[in-house]
Parts: structure tokens; sequence; C-alpha cells
């Protein structure tokens, strides 16, 4: 594992700085890109980072920890997201979690033993009228029925 | 089911839309009369203020939510007499429960937006603009990205507009995800790179917002009305509401167990009843509405006697609820309402910042204690200790309004729904 930032994610970050009045303000960018090449953020990841934007490991780590789209520990080659909000709580969200958890063998928030799948809830993803519904990376499922599941984890195997 | 026929005086959100629901891309939008309102106010000379008095006369109202008047937050930035840089950020961080009205327009007309933004930022004098995304909302971000890079190719965006002397660079600022972003205060922290707690008000971000600069916060569906006030004034905003001091035409939905879950463009004062009836076309069968939210999990419950209130931001208020961001939902006799209210709470608690002593600590309180009523642990008490933390976490004790609004589903639930609490007391 290379524990340094690739000189092309380097130019990445430093054209997200562009778009900002400071650098700080780049930071959940960089983050994303560190997360990019291998799906979370390791500890060099926040050192690398905190040095390109002249922050300290602790400012950095602080917003790191805080978003539940930055990920500090190793997750699977697949992450769905399933939505426990309140349409779908209505429409039976607890059916979908449950057979997720079934076929996975895990409970929410856990990874895989092969690695190829992390399962986590998600607040509301905006698509109520099609309730139940989950992410599998960044495809949104719609309508989803407990049968469907199995077919629709099939395609990320 | 009534038809709802899209024209351009009537439906200036979605009169454009495509049925196959693919998204307006730009030549698409010109041939639809895209960016004739950008092209009017340089070609008829409209200046910053006329603009803002035409906003403001128009009786525009901020669709985040809140419904504070657009014109009126746009001149507190222009009392800001200096010439600091000023920034206009584009609230699209949609993440309240039962929402969807954002990502159907960034997905469908994106470049209503960004036509909206432009013009917003003319008015505003602000030469760099942000859409603070979303960022789960990945089909949003292409789209948005794509769209810009349009905008540019054409001269609405970058420097010197369309040859005047206007220049504005957009960027979209993708979030990372956390719903306390979505509030103003907490989103400028956000965009800064700083940890997304609340600002206290004021100052205020007209006067000291993003870098300390004037800014002006706007939500996306608020932003896409603008382009149709330039084109087509402010009395005819004004005349096309039915609403209670409410302009203009408003997303609605219905979601829940409902025949036809969707979201429609209809003017403020159409009923409840109406859309649910009309639009959504009433329960499905073995179905029984029991109560209703209409505009989000941090609106209060209401009931079935209640439907025939119109929609609007006064008439809501008046019968104890918010109109919030008007996309309704349906809560069915099948759903235990402490159940309910226990999974609204949750993601509250959870999304909670932290900042603030009562929102920390009192929301996994009420978390635990629906919990216990739940699992059928609860004593009767617990509906006092419910009732007191209403007060806790009500307004004015926190920094921002997510505590605020976290209790009201659970006060409505109390008010209409106490026998439901005390049965899973009483009945162990």
């Amino acid at each position: 594992m290379n524990l340094k930032l690739k000189k092309i994610e380097i130019i990445e970050i430093k054209n997200k700085i562009n778009h900002y009045h400071t650098s700080r303000a780049a930071v959940i960018d960089a983050l994303k890109i560190v997360q990019n090449r291998i799906g979370w953020v390791p500890d060099w990841g926040i050192h690398e980072v905190s040095k390109i934007l002249n922050l300290s490991y602790s400012e950095v780590e602080s917003i790191a920890t805080f978003y539940s789209q930055i990920f500090r520990k190793e997750i699977g080659n697949n992450i769905i997201r399933y939505c426990d909000s309140v349409v779908c709580y209505i429409k039976g969200y607890k059916k979908i979690e449950k057979k997720l958890e079934d076929i996975l063998k895990i409970k929410t928030g856990c990874t895989t033993i092969d690695k190829k799948f992390t399962l986590l809830p998600v607040c509301c993803i905006g698509n109520c009228d099609k309730a139940p519904t989950f992410m599998v990376n960044k495809e949104l499922y719609s309508n989803v029925k407990t049968t469907s599941i199995k077919k629709i984890l099939g395609l990320y195997i | 089911m009534k038809r709802n026929i899209l024209l351009p005086d009537t439906h200036p959100l979605t009169w454009r839309n495509r049925k196959d629901k693919k998204p307006v891309w730009i030549d698409e939008y010109r041939n639809k009369n895209g960016y004739v309102s950008l092209e009017k106010i340089f070609y008829e000379n409209f200046s910053p203020e006329y603009i803002i008095n035409l906003i403001k006369n128009s009786g525009l109202k901020g669709r985040g939510g809140a419904g504070f008047l657009t014109g009126l937050k746009w001149s507190l930035l222009n009392d800001v007499n200096d010439d600091k840089q000023r920034y206009l950020i584009c609230n699209a961080d949609e993440m309240e429960p039962g929402t969807y009205k954002d990502r159907f327009l960034m997905e469908r007309i994106p470049h209503l937006l960004i036509e909206g933004i432009i013009i917003s930022a003319f008015a505003l004098q602000v030469s760099i603009a942000y859409i603070f995304l979303r960022g789960e909302y990945f089909k949003s971000e292409n789209f948005l990205n794509r769209s810009i890079t349009e905008a540019y190719e054409n001269n609405y965006l970058g420097k010197n507009i369309l040859n005047s002397n206007f220049t504005l660079n957009l960027y979209v600022h993708s979030g990372a995800g956390r719903y306390i972003c979505g509030e103003e205060t907490a989103l400028i922290n956000s965009l800064e790179g700083n940890r997304p707690n609340p600002r206290l008000k004021p100052p205020f971000p007209a006067s000291i917002g993003l870098w300390g600069q004037p800014t002006c916060v706007n939500n996306v569906e608020t932003l896409c009305n603008i382009p149709a006030i330039i084109l087509y004034g402010n009395d005819w905003y004004n005349n096309l509401s039915n609403g209670e001091n409410s302009a203009g035409t408003k997303l609605m939905g219905f979601s829940g167990q409902v025949n036809n879950p969707g979201i429609w463009e209809l003017p403020f004062g159409i009923t409840a009843r109406e859309l649910l009836e009309d639009y959504a076309q009433g329960m499905r069968k073995g179905f029984i509405l029991k109560s209703w939210q209409p505009g989000g999990a941090s609106t209060d419950f209401l009931l079935e006697k209640h439907l025939d209130v119109k929609m609007d931001f006064d008439s809501i208020k008046k019968i104890g609820s918010r109109l919030g961001t008007a996309l309704c939902m349906a809560v069915d006799s099948n759903i235990n309402m402490v159940a309910l209210v226990l999974n609204i709470e949750e993601f509250f608690s959870r999304e909670s910042c932290g900042l603030c002593t009562p929102c920390r600590s009192g929301l996994p309180w009420i978390v635990n204690i629906l919990k216990n009523i739940y699992k059928k642990n609860g004593k009767l008490k617990d509906i006092q200790y419910l009732e007191d933390l209403c007060i806790t976490l009500g307004p004015g004790k926190t920094v921002c309004a997510l505590a605020p609004g976290a209790i009201e589903p659970l006060q409505s639930a109390l008010k209409y729904f106490r026998h439901e609490f005390e049965q899973l007391i009483q009945n162990k």
C-alpha cells in the first residue's frame, strides 16, 4: 500500500483548493480523494491531507469522524445504504433491513467476511415516492421488495 | 385523478420537464425559453435594486422550510454598503426525512437552478457562488456539473456574462453526509472546512457569512422560482396563488401508503384533501388514513379532519403545524405512533451535532424513553418526562432549530395519540 498521495491526487486536491478562499475548505474534497483510492481513509491519509492543507492532524480527524460518508475503517468493495427514515419506515424498511442482514449474514454497520459488502443505514435519500429504497454504491433502487434483493446484490458479486 | 396541464405561466418550475424523466440539457432548455430571463436583465438594463424589489414585491418565500421572504433576505445583504467580496450559496443539502423536491429539480431541470443562481448573484452583486450539494446525491452532482460546463461554454457563467460587466464563477461543493449541514450557519461552517456546528445569530450571514463576508443562502426551489418572476413580473407571481400570504406555486407531494405517491407543482392554497385525493389518488386499499405530516419529519402531525386546510404557510400554522417542505406523508392505521415517533427521534438524535446540551443529551433521552414504552417497559410518568423534554428542547433553548423541529412530531403525537402511549404502558 502506497502511504503517500499520488501526484495526480495532489493536483486534484490543489485544483479543489482554487475553488475556495482558504485551503481548509477543501478538506472534505481531499478526504474524498483519499477515499476514492481505497474506499476508506486510513491514518496516513489524514496525515497527507493535513500536510497539503496546512492543518493539524486532529483538525482533519475531527472533520473526518464527523461525517457519515467519510470512513475511518476498512469497508467492503460495495456499500449498501438502506434508507431508514420515516417514509421508508411506513413502507416497511425493517423487512428490507432484515433481509439484507440475512443474505449478507452481518448486522448493520458491518462488512461481510469476504469484504464484498458493507451494510449501512442512510438518512432519507429523497426517493420517498418510491419507498422503500436503498443504494448500492451510486445506484439507487426503488420500490424494493424483499424478493428482489438477492438478485440486486448478485449484480455486484 | 386531476390532470395537471403544465403551462409556462402556470407551472414555472416544471412545464419544461420531459415526459421520459430525462434531464433537460442546455439546447432543449434554450428552446423552451431557457436563459431568456437572464438575457432580459442585461438587454433591458435591470439594476440589482430593481430585481431585489421585484422579488420582494412578488412575495416569494424561502422554500427550504422556514418561509422567510426571499426579497427581504436579499435586501439585508444589500444594506451592507461596501465593496466586500459577497457569496451566494445554494442550499442543496436536502436531507429532511420525507422530502424529495430539490433532487427532483436538480435531476430533471438543472439549468433552471443555474439560471436562477446567475440572476440572483447579479442582484446581490456576488461573483462567487456555491451549490452545497448533499454528498449522497451522486446523480444530481453529475447533472449539475455537466450543466455548469454547458453554461460556461455558452457564456452564461464566467467572465463578462453575455458581454456585460458581470462575472460569476459557480462551483458544486459536495458534502459528506450530515443533516445539520442544511442549517444555514452550519452549512457555512461546513463549506469553510470547519466542524458544521451552527453559529449564533446575530450576526446574520447577510453581514458576516462565508469567510466573514456578506453571504446569502437560498434553497434550490427558491432559486428555481427567480427566472419566471423576472419574465412575467411580481403581480403575475402573486396572482398564481390562492393561499394566504403565500405567493406562487410550490412543489407538493404525498408519500406513504397512497395509490399514487409523487410530486406536483401546484398553486399555494390547494387543500391537502385535494392533494391527497385528486393527485395522490387516496389511500391504498386496506389502508386508512390515521394522521399526516404536511412537510417533513420535523413538522407536527395532523389528523384526517385537518385535510381541508389550505396548503400554505399561514393556514397550516393556524392549525398547529408547519408547511415545511410541503411534501406530505400519510400515516395509515397500521402504524403505531410510538414506533413512528421513535423512528423520527432516532433520526434527530443521530443527526444532532452535539453543540447544545438540550439537543445532545435530550434527544437520546427521548429515544430511550420511547424505546422503553414501545417495548412495554414504560411507566405512566414517562409521558410527563416526554412532555417536560418537549419544553426543554423547545424554541429558544438551542442555537439552531434541530431540537425544536425534533419535538414537533413528538408533541403532536402526545396531543393526538396519547392513548397509544398509555396503551403500551398499561397493557404489559
